[in-house]
């Protein structure tokens, strides 16, 4: 053996160094002791501990969704590898560049039932983007550079890499690529320049042009191209829950997030229009509601994806552009400042028809004096923090208003479970966050049901000193499940109610961090600016506000539904 | 409409399950899949037989390109092709069927390839639609045992799947 030879977990550390990585979420246990001895004999990133590996997975997809850069996280095992399933799941669905490497009992063990051995590959292999399983020493450099590359191209997500631990306590040199091929793997990246140009063309004589702008934009980094672009061509746009913050929200051409609880203005005109351009959107179904009622008004469909699969596989598409979304869009910013063209004559009498929808104000909503409701406490929120906070939100109701109630006007600030829905990422998504941005304000918006299921995380959060503000919108129900079983049960709130609740503000205490109980309007605004304000700074805050248990989100387009089929808060 | 797709992908432990995965995932019909490895041999062939609409079937083919072990996808309906088909049965052959399974075999250019006072094993091969008629139309009552290869398919002429 010669001198230059270190163990498999020097390796995988040196990998890591070798990509920058700043911070690795986990926890360790036996299949992964070499590698943590490793992690001890460093300090190029910093380990961060969780209290449970689902958190470790979804603070390092927050970090990603915050940066753009790869997220990493490091578990065992067994139970740290299944642990790792929900939050590897919900990165997949939101499309999250990610490496999360997991330890394995020894390769002669494999196949044995030994103790903490489960079958990594196999059980992550329907929700990561690829997986591989590392055999021998020799192949864990080139392994893993693989993984950051295919993480990170293309239509990003997670990869996993499982290591069985005698081969982290072997030794090899370490020889880390350069560059990586595929002879499988090659996004395409540039669009088709003739669809381009014909979408252009039809967007500019289009009667009622709309743009649906999705998570793609937030993902590819292209919310100032296409920022340029919408207002080039002077059309309405919408965006989907993933997207929001890839046009900036106080601009009058935004109709707001469409969708099953979109806007009125922002569902009429998805389905309105005679042209619509999707970019790096997909079409689901709590998007479009039922695709045969949304195609019952004929439109013709542009769509610019890098994913090949994405394109009519709910709709049909008429122009399909594959590619990546920001070459596409500079494509089509440089055709425009080419032709010099003007602005479509059309839009006139379509912003008519748009602002008549809007004048229905279908985000109102009456204050109580005596309840706090809760769009109130995300305006006040939106208020105190100027609209430049990181907003992490768990799912449900709370996700929602925060979504229709915090405008956003920069990407990569609204950070929350789209695809999978996965209540309690709320708080690691919120760590991750302030781990990345440790000067930045960040909230996590999120309900007394969604908090309690990583509510651990509070002693991370100690741990590594983050001021998080917890915004509890605590209305004693798991509300979306409530409201559904309002609508659609005749009211009968099968186990949607939450008994048993926990003091949050001496669970906060007994965490170490500030507790506020907010029961009054009148003291929503104050708790928060006292929550922001200087003195506690340094400090995680957990603010319980007792909100009107009744409170539904509207407009509500009902599950099947076409969009422009919407129950208003006025119709009930 | 049957589809018959053929892919070549990475020689791979696992790589099959990606592949068998992904239908069982997304609800497309399997009838059929096969897989050896190439003339390469790091890389295996694959023949699946399913069927779907024209939407299904485009979809199909754009997952099975995103899996990153697929290094290439061709729908082989697209043009011309020879699909062909391995089946090896055991009949009866006693006194009663011996004649009969005989000349059977004859019509459908089978081949026996292994005899017993009380049976036959027989070798078919074509495509999948003729195995059919063949079982179709011997006596049921005859058939002891039946085991088929799933189709394998290949274009015609100048149609190459190669990397």
């Amino acid at each position: 053996m010669s001198s230059n030879h270190i163990s498999g977990a020097e390796i995988v550390i040196r990998c890591l160094h070798e990509e920058k990585v700043k911070f690795v979420f986990g926890y360790p246990g036996g299949a992964v002791l070499n590698i943590y001895d490793a992690v001890f004999q460093q300090n190029k990133f910093k380990h961060v501990l969780v209290r449970h590996e689902q958190a470790a997975i979804h603070a390092a997809d927050a970090y990603s969704r915050s940066t753009g850069k790869v997220g990493v996280a490091l578990v065992t095992s067994g139970p740290g590898a299944t642990n790792a399933v929900t939050g590897i799941a919900t990165a997949y669905m939101d499309s999250i560049p990610m490496v999360i490497i997991s330890g394995q009992v020894p390769t002669y063990a494999i196949g044995q039932d030994a103790f903490q051995e489960c079958d990594t590959v196999g059980i992550t292999r329907p929700c990561v983007k690829h997986n591989f399983l590392v055999k021998d020493i020799k192949d864990i450099a080139s392994t893993i550079k693989k993984a950051f590359y295919v993480a990170s191209s293309g239509r990003p997500g997670p990869v996993l890499v499982d290591i069985p631990k005698d081969i982290t306590a072997e030794k090899y040199e370490f020889n880390y690529p350069k560059s990586v091929h595929l002879r499988s793997y090659n996004p395409i990246i540039k669009g088709h320049s003739g669809q381009i140009k014909k979408a252009l063309s039809l967007l500019l004589n289009a009667k009622r042009p709309m743009i649906y702008s999705g998570g793609g934009v937030v993902l590819g980094d292209a919310a100032s191209q296409l920022t340029k672009f919408v207002r080039a061509i002077g059309s309405p746009i919408t965006s989907t829950l993933m997207g929001l913050g890839g046009f900036p929200a106080s601009d009058k051409q935004f109709l707001g997030m469409l969708g099953m609880h979109g806007t009125y203005e922002a569902n009429m005109a998805m389905q309105e229009c005679d042209v619509l351009l999707a970019v790096g959107a997909r079409f689901d179904d709590r998007v479009i509601g039922n695709p045969e009622h949304f195609l019952s008004k004929p439109k013709t469909i542009i769509h610019i994806d890098i994913d090949p699969s994405s394109i009519s596989k709910r709709v049909k598409i008429d122009i399909p552009i594959v590619g990546d979304v920001i070459s596409v869009l500079t494509e089509l910013n440089d055709l425009l400042t080419k032709e010099k063209t003007k602005q479509n004559p059309s839009l006139k009498h379509w912003f008519k028809d748009i602002d008549q929808w809007r004048s229905m104000n279908c985000l109102s909503f009456k204050n109580d004096k005596k309840l706090i409701k809760p769009q109130f406490v995300i305006q006040t929120l939106h208020k105190v923090t100027k609209g430049d906070a990181f907003i992490t939100s768990d799912v449900g109701q709370h996700q929602m208003w925060a979504a229709q109630y915090y405008p956003f006007e920069k990407p990569r600030r609204w950070i929350n479970s789209g695809g999978l829905g996965t209540m309690g990422v709320g708080l690691p998504y919120a760590m991750g966050a302030q781990l990345a941005f440790p000067d930045a304000k960040v909230a996590c918006v999120t309900g007394e049901a969604s908090i309690q299921m990583c509510i651990q995380e509070l002693s991370t959060c100690k741990q590594f000193h983050l001021p998080i503000k917890i915004i509890n919108l605590n209305n004693r129900y798991m509300g979306m499940v409530r409201q559904w079983q309002e609508f659609f049960y005749g009211n009968r709130y099968a186990e949607s109610y939450m008994e048993a609740l926990p003091d949050f503000v001496k669970l906060a205490e007994s965490y170490g961090h500030v507790g506020m109980k907010i029961e009054k309007p009148s003291d929503v605004e104050p708790a928060l600016k006292e929550a922001f304000s200087n003195k506690l700074k340094e400090r995680l805050v957990f603010m319980d506000f007792i909100t009107d248990q009744k409170e539904n989100v509207f407009p509500m387009v009902p599950n099947g539904k076409g969009l422009s089929e919407m129950i208003t808060a006025e119709d009930l | 409409m049957r589809h018959i797709i053929s892919l070549l992908m990475e020689n791979e432990s696992g790589a099959l399950s990606r592949v068998s995965g992904l239908f069982s995932a997304r609800g497309y019909n399997i009838e059929s899949l096969t897989v050896a490895p190439t003339e390469d041999a790091t890389l295996s062939r694959m023949t699946i037989v399913t069927s779907g609409s024209d939407e299904i079937i485009e979809q199909i083919i754009k997952q099975l390109n995103k899996l990153i072990d697929v290094v290439k996808v061709l729908d082989l309906n697209d043009g011309r092709f020879i699909e062909r088909e391995l089946m090896i049965v055991k009949v009866k052959a006693n006194a009663q069927y011996r004649d009969e399974m005989k000349r059977m075999c004859d019509i459908f250019r089978g081949r026996i390839i292994d005899v017993s006072d009380s049976s036959f094993t027989i070798e078919i091969t074509g495509s999948s639609s003729k195995l059919d008629a063949y079982i179709e139309s011997i006596d049921k009552a005859a058939i002891l045992e039946t085991v088929r290869t799933g189709a394998s398919g290949i274009g015609r002429g100048d149609r190459i799947l190669k990397v």
